[in-house]
């Protein structure tokens, strides 16, 4: 049996064309309307209400706790405040990704894990001999991504403690009465909220917000515009865009941080941590792989359907297949998913690229199929995220 | 005189804004010069009621050019459009027929009306795809003078004839039937269902002075389906921030790339000496010099206002006194405390996001435009509704609304002219027509603006008021758009040009005439 978000009761009867899928074992909406097209919009025009529970949440408490999460993550945890979020990857020994996710400082020796995978196992290995509590909370709250240029007002008619709250800082209030932790964190690169509820609270708020939201142009959004949003802002996704180096089956899958555009926090100054020698050694020598944008060319990609008498094809719904990269008639790499952007008016896609052809600028070609035969189409290589609209952060 | 430019673009129209954003890219040293306060021409955004939010005139984007969009890069300067995704027609038996953004929740919708139309409307869609393949790439194209031994002209028509050849023998059959025919009887070919047909027919009246019975009325039915062959690409829908942020948008661009906008500085004139624009001279006695002056006006305002006719052969200025205006649309914009309640459809609901037509048969649309062909605007008046703030929540306070109402027909020329009094006749005849769909409309009103043709002509100055710069009718399209000769965009003055919709190919929120202008004038003073 597959689960249901907390917020299944009010979710399922919205979901008009029953277009479900599987998310971390849950039953979730891909989208509500039968297609997607209207969620994104409000992604970037208002506010979306994303349902997100399926993500794994960890409660870790007690002195070590922050020994746990720094001896796990690649990140310096000794710099995390509380009301502080870090979005983070964590390493096995050989510098490969498990996993990435958020850890939150929610007081001085109680901080929430969260990931995209179950990280229960790995958690108590590295929790040995230290004074930590392990709590896994996925079940127990619900979790709500509000999103979009209008979250913060809709979030100001229930609350006042939103108005301040900083880019990646979270905040313990109510809501209509309802105890919840809103941090200002999301996965559309937009401005947003993550607002987390215990379960049995879980319909309250999601009536809450609705309600609030009703002037806002607030719209429940699936999935599929959720990974519109996430590719505009150059945002991976387990088992997409890369596999955890716990799975991969062959050497080969595994990526380390500075593989997949998470070197950035890879920190080079923190005591030991898992992988930190492989890290060291990889930074100095230069990743073998880059993980980039790439901007398909539009001309060369319409001249690919006018050959076939066809209008150029576009999807408003993201790919998520392998397709090979070229340069000068070479394979130099592959992309994992992408999307035409209805805001940006182009076809992107997230790619992993050998070194030295990830350069931004570089001129690659990206391999398509028009009418059951396999092109290339001309595409440029660019710096993530394609989208980053300043409101995300002011 | 002040600082000399190598091009000044007079209005600030969004062609203008176009023309002078390519311009300027291209290295010139551009002035855009606008008489009002603010850049888009018939593409603005006013906040006429406190709060309110209103795109006064032009309300939809439609066809803008996916290579204008790209080759201007507006995403970048904040190119947002909305997807506007249904259409319902409400019914006089208290039905409606909608029309929905899943292709198969429309054929079920149809289905319910009529399953022999449901069944021709997915084989029409693909006739008309195929027609609007065919007519699609002459929007980009500078028009041929098929009368022209000319090299360019030559060349311009061998690549039509060419495309027309390709076309085959049945398609280019179906092609001739829509530029002659009357888009009543196109549709009768098709479609049993009257309000199908009616609404269809509707996108074949919009801006001009024909009826769905007049011949000729057909062909406009395809800008619909060339507007789905860009339908991914959205070139199509509502802008955020309505259409002013649309002109502001390309403002935006033309600026980056060196262009110089002034508003609220009228044109007077244009400078002409021997046969050649030396530059413009403006309202407050200012002159400014400059190689080339483009013009962004409609066609009357171009030949025989910002110059002396005398400058300018005969039959062009005749060609220009015949040019057909006849604005024949008006807008009734709302601000609203709440949202409209449908008898077809009560509460809110999806179809409040689109469109609503006020088309419940053809021949409600005929007599609409029986009153205006006596000069009298249409007692029952054919309405394109949309609830802007639905789509864009910051068009209007958080739960309350705007409604912007395009109606045809309100003829420029009415009996004894428009006066205040007709004016609110007018506005009081399209609120009670919309009760009849919504009766508590009337109860929601906070402020009501009532545009006439004569107002759209008093503020934006286009002439008699057509939106489109003129008509988009057969005999003013293509290689006669304006007048036949002076299709390519120049005129007979030497450095005076035209970027307006009042060339090819014309009309609705599209920008090739700028961009085409443009290329035109770069390839042509090289």
């Amino acid at each position: 049996m597959l689960k249901t978000s907390p917020f299944h009761a009010r979710t399922a009867p919205l979901v008009r064309a029953q277009t479900w899928r599987r998310w971390a074992g849950y039953q979730m909406a891909s989208a509500y309307d039968p297609h997607p097209d209207r969620e994104y919009a409000a992604v970037r025009n208002a506010a979306a209400l994303l349902d997100v529970s399926p993500l794994y949440k960890y409660r870790l408490t007690g002195r070590d706790a922050v020994r746990l999460l720094d001896r796990m993550i690649t990140r310096d945890m000794t710099r995390l405040a509380v009301g502080q979020v870090y979005y983070t990857p964590w390493c096995d020994g050989a510098g490969k990704v498990i996993d990435d996710g958020t850890v939150s400082r929610l007081a001085e020796s109680t901080y929430r894990l969260t990931s995209a995978d179950s990280s229960l196992r790995w958690l108590h290995m590295n929790a040995v001999g230290l004074d930590v509590g392990i709590e896994d909370v996925s079940e127990r709250l619900g979790t709500l991504a509000l999103q979009g240029p209008l979250a913060r007002a809709i979030l100001e008619r229930l609350t006042s403690d939103v108005a301040k709250l900083k880019y990646f800082r979270l905040v313990e209030t109510t809501l209509r009465g309802i105890p919840v932790t809103i941090s200002r964190t999301g996965y559309t690169g937009d401005l947003g909220y993550e607002i987390w509820v215990e379960a049995l609270q879980a319909e309250a708020l999601w009536d809450a917000l609705i309600e609030a939201g009703a002037g806002y142009g607030l719209t429940p959004a699936g999935v599929w515009a959720l990974d519109i949003a996430r590719i505009e802002a150059g945002l991976i996704m387990l088992d997409v865009d890369y596999f955890s180096s716990h799975h991969a089956l062959i050497e080969a899958r595994k990526s380390s941080p500075f593989e997949i555009n998470l070197g950035w926090a890879v920190s080079a100054a923190k005591g030991p941590f898992n992988g930190r020698r492989a890290l060291a050694a990889e930074r100095a020598r230069g990743a073998a792989w880059g993980f980039v944008g790439l901007e398909v060319d539009w001309p060369s990609f319409e001249r690919l359907f006018v050959a076939h008498g066809l209008p150029p094809h576009l999807s408003n719904v993201a790919w998520r297949t392998s397709a090979p990269v070229y340069r000068e008639g070479n394979q130099i790499g592959y992309a994992t998913s992408g999307c035409w952007s209805p805001l940006l008016k182009q076809s992107l896609a997230l790619a992993h690229l050998r070194a030295p052809h990830f350069a931004p600028g570089t001129p690659v070609e990206l391999e398509i199929t028009v009418e059951h035969r396999r092109e290339r189409a001309r595409a440029t290589v660019r710096k993530l995220p394609f989208f980053d609209p300043e409101r995300k952060k002011a | 005189m002040s600082a000399r430019f190598d091009a000044i673009v007079v209005g600030g129209g969004h062609n203008g804004l176009v023309a002078a954003a390519y311009l300027a890219r291209a290295g010139r040293k551009t002035l855009v010069l606008e008489r009002r306060p603010l850049v888009g021409g018939a593409a603005v955004t006013e906040e006429i009621f406190p709060g309110f939010k209103f795109s006064v005139f032009s309300y939809v984007v439609s066809l803008l050019r996916p290579e204008i969009i790209r080759e201007l890069e507006l995403p970048r300067h904040g190119l947002q459009i909305l997807p506007l995704e249904s259409t319902i027609t409400p019914l006089d038996n208290g039905d409606y027929l909608g029309s929905w953004a899943d292709p198969d929740e429309t054929r079920r919708e149809l289905c319910r009306h009529s399953p022999r139309d449901a069944d021709a409307a997915v084989i029409f869609g693909r006739l008309m795809h195929h027609m609007a393949m065919a007519v699609k790439p002459i929007l980009g194209m500078v028009p041929p003078d098929p009368a022209s031994l000319a090299p360019s002209d030559l060349a311009g028509l061998l690549k039509l004839g060419g495309h027309f050849r390709s076309l085959g023998a049945e398609r280019f059959h179906a092609l001739h039937k829509l530029m002659t025919m009357a888009s009543a009887d196109y549709l009768d070919e098709w479609f049993e269902f009257g309000p199908l047909k009616a609404t269809k027919s509707a996108s074949g009246i919009i801006g001009t002075f024909l009826g769905p019975r007049s011949p000729g009325s057909a062909y406009v039915l395809l800008h619909h389906y060339m507007g789905e062959l860009d339908g991914a690409f959205r070139a199509w829908g509502f802008h955020k921030g309505g259409t002013g942020a649309i002109s502001e948008t390309i403002a935006r661009a033309a600026r980056a790339s060196g262009a110089e906008i002034r508003t609220g500085t009228a044109v007077e004139r244009v400078l002409v000496r021997g046969g050649r624009a030396t530059g413009v001279a403006l309202a407050s006695g200012e002159e400014i010099a400059a190689d080339l002056v483009v013009s962004g006006l409609d066609p009357r305002l171009t030949f025989t206002r910002l110059v002396d006719p005398k400058e300018l052969p005969g039959d062009l200025v005749e060609g220009v006194r015949r040019y057909k205006f006849r604005g024949s649309s008006g807008k009734v914009n709302l601000a609203l405390s709440g949202l409209p309640e449908f008898t077809c459809l009560p509460g809110p609901g999806p179809h409040l996001r689109g469109a609503i037509s006020i088309s419940p048969s053809i021949e409600y649309l005929e007599r609409a435009y029986d009153d205006a062909k006596y000069g009298e605007f249409s007692r029952h008046p054919y309405m394109d509704v949309v609830i802007p703030s639905m789509i864009d929540p910051g068009m209007a306070p958080p739960g309350q609304h705007v409604m912007s109402i395009f109606v045809q027909y309100a003829p420029y020329q009415l009996n004894g002219g428009w006066s205040d009094a007709k004016r609110e006749a007018f506005g009081d005849t399209v609120v009670k027509t919309l009760a009849r769909y919504a009766p508590n409309i009337e109860s929601l009103i906070l402020h009501r603006q009532v545009l006439t043709p004569a107002d759209i002509e008093r503020i934006t100055g286009l002439s008699e008021g057509n939106i489109f710069q003129g008509e988009l009718v057969l005999q003013q399209l293509f290689f006669l758009r304006p007048v036949p000769r002076w299709a390519r965009y120049r005129t007979p003055i030497h450095g005076y040009w035209q970027c307006g919709a009042g060339t090819h190919p014309g009309g609705g929120i599209m920008g090739a005439s700028g961009r085409l202008a443009a290329q035109e004038i770069l390839g042509g003073v090289r």
